[in-house]
């Protein structure tokens, strides 16, 4: 930090190359526009179908009020570069950006779960520099210069990871939304030393909480890929 | 969140110097409280000084035999180090017992210590609240206070302190070492470094706005490595204490039988009260006694002679009590 330049902070990082920079945003961008251009759509058709229906058209009598639009943070007056699964992109934020809508809203990478965003439910767990943290509780500027994986980094050239292989076989979920968070939290654990028996497991992964209940299984999934194998 | 301004320091003393300038600025280190109360608009800085580029994340010994823990170390770290683990269980047994592994690996040392309480009418600012409006009043004491102190109280605050760490700290005479923006720095007695939240509920330590933790010095006492720490919760991972207790004891003759003698012990409560609470008088009741139930009994009885317990809280005086002996017996049969 040089000078009085307190309001604004940080120094202008290291200059990326500009094309890869910003083929780095539109890519992320486009991923996000097609998913939520589809998604929406999707929402958008429903109440033409239900016009048909008498049936539907009673529910609606008790639809659930408008949800508010996400709420989005002002453009932001700092500039951070972030390393995202291996890939520098650089963003202008404000600085009460969490490292979780830096992910989401930003980088078009929806798979890190918002709970709670209080730190209490673990969904939204990424590795930053291989360790689990979670990402509700960082600021985006806080992770400059260090290694941030989310789950959509963990497979690696189409195949998935063990451990989401893991799942998948053990049928570690219901719902799937706290999956992800569950997912990254047991790589964590992998590379702390996990435990060999279901409590001690059960100990290590107390951070992520699982509104279905699908602990057994998730149990089973972190004890078979433990032993490196995902059945 | 209110906007702040955001900023990375690189050296203890200009990091002081930034938060000192600003009188609502404040320190930003694993932000695993802060973040928090900042989304909860119970916190409300208007600059923010990033210390996590700080050099003070190693784990080093003293020349007088101690350990110099940096204030930047994280809470999993330091519950692993193979020394702490050796010589001060009880500190990483503490560490291991709070919060989440994910959280471990985010809080740090000094963090810790300056965390604030879960009292859940701070939390929420629609509730009075003398901590963050002094003078509002204390919307627990006629609200729901089962998680809520029996020590260290009065008819301002009855909030409890929410670090385990730091009640292990209390029992080790742990020392915190400080940078003053003016310039030098100040070695604070762990036990008198935090201010219980009854006298004056917006002051919650003895720092000056400014002041930076920049490390925690522990002893050189062998007998150290007979200790443990004991937390009763309502569920058996991820919550905080109901009761705990620190434990630390210098046994004579007969080592792990009751037929020895206590020469010192060391006691710290959590979760009872309003501060990580040393108990000297449990200290003077066990030295120069057996290792007994008896002597257990009455260590534990004196700890607690001063609880003030309230409608929801008053299982807690027993509770402490009962975790206090069983922490004592875990400590009296391990050997060195």
């Amino acid at each position: 930090m040089s000078g009085d330049d307190i309001k604004h902070g940080n120094e202008p990082g290291p200059e990326l190359d500009e094309p890869e920079a910003a083929a780095a945003v539109k890519g992320g961008a486009a991923d996000e526009m097609s998913r939520r251009g589809f998604l929406g759509l999707s929402f958008t058709a429903l109440p033409v179908v239900g016009l048909a229906s008498g049936a539907v058209r009673a529910a609606a009598a008790v639809r659930l009020p408008a949800r508010p639009a996400p709420a989005r943070l002002p453009a932001g007056d700092l500039t951070v570069i972030l390393n995202v699964n291996g890939r520098e992109r650089q963003l202008r934020i404000d600085p009460r950006t969490s490292l979780l809508d830096a992910l989401r809203e930003q980088l078009a990478l929806p798979g890190t779960k918002k709970g709670c965003d209080h730190g209490q439910c673990g969904a939204c767990t990424v590795l930053v520099d291989d360790r689990r943290v979670l990402s509700c509780l960082l600021l985006a500027a806080m992770v400059q210069g260090r290694r941030v994986t989310t789950v959509e980094g963990l497979a690696r050239d189409g195949e998935l990871h063990p451990l989401q292989a893991a799942f998948l076989e053990h049928d570690a979920f219901q719902c799937g939304y706290c999956t992800p968070g569950q997912i990254v939290s047991a790589v964590g654990l992998l590379h702390e030393g996990c435990p060999a028996d279901a409590a001690g497991i059960g100990e290590q992964m107390s951070g992520n909480l699982c509104r279905c209940g699908a602990y057994p299984n998730i149990v089973a999934a972190i004890a078979a890929a433990r032993k490196g194998k995902p059945g | 969140m209110k906007p702040f301004s955001y900023a990375h320091a690189e050296d203890p003393q200009e990091a002081a110097g930034r938060v000192a300038r600003h009188p609502r600025a404040m320190f930003l280190a694993g932000g695993t409280t802060l973040v928090d109360l900042l989304r909860l608009e119970v916190e409300a800085p208007d600059t923010l000084v990033d210390i996590n580029a700080l050099p003070l994340g190693r784990i080093e010994p003293l020349p007088n035999g101690g350990v110099r823990i940096g204030a930047l170390v994280r809470n999993s770290d330091l519950a692993n180090d193979p020394t702490i683990r050796r010589r001060y269980p009880v500190l990483s047994e503490a560490l291991l017992s709070g919060a989440s592994p994910q959280l471990r690996n985010m809080a740090t040392l000094g963090g810790n210590l300056m965390q604030r309480t879960r009292c859940s009418y701070f939390r929420d600012p629609g509730y009075a609240c003398n901590k963050r409006q002094p003078g509002a009043g204390c919307a627990a004491l006629a609200g729901y206070h089962r998680m809520h102190a029996v020590l260290g109280t009065s008819d301002r605050c009855i909030a409890t302190h929410p670090s385990d760490m730091a009640v292990a700290l209390a029992a080790l005479d742990a020392v915190v070492r400080t940078v003053r923006p003016e310039g030098g720095g100040r070695a604070i007695a762990l036990t008198d470094f935090h201010v219980g939240y009854g006298e004056d509920p917006a002051r919650e330590s003895v720092l000056t706005h400014g002041e930076l933790i920049v490390a925690v010095e522990l002893p050189a006492v062998p007998w150290f490595a007979r200790s443990c720490y004991l937390k009763v919760r309502d569920r058996a991972s991820f919550e905080f204490a109901l009761a705990a207790a620190a434990v630390a004891l210098d046994l004579e003759g007969a080592e792990g039988g009751s037929e020895g003698r206590i020469r010192a012990a060391r006691v710290a409560l959590g979760g009872v009260g309003t501060k990580p609470w040393r108990s000297a008088e449990a200290e003077r009741a066990l030295a120069g006694g057996p290792p007994s139930e008896t002597a257990f009994r009455a260590a534990a009885d004196a700890a607690m002679r001063e609880a003030r317990p309230r409608r929801d809280n008053a299982f807690k005086v027993e509770l402490a009590k009962r975790t206090l002996v069983r922490a004592l017996h875990t400590a009296a049969r391990k050997s060195l």
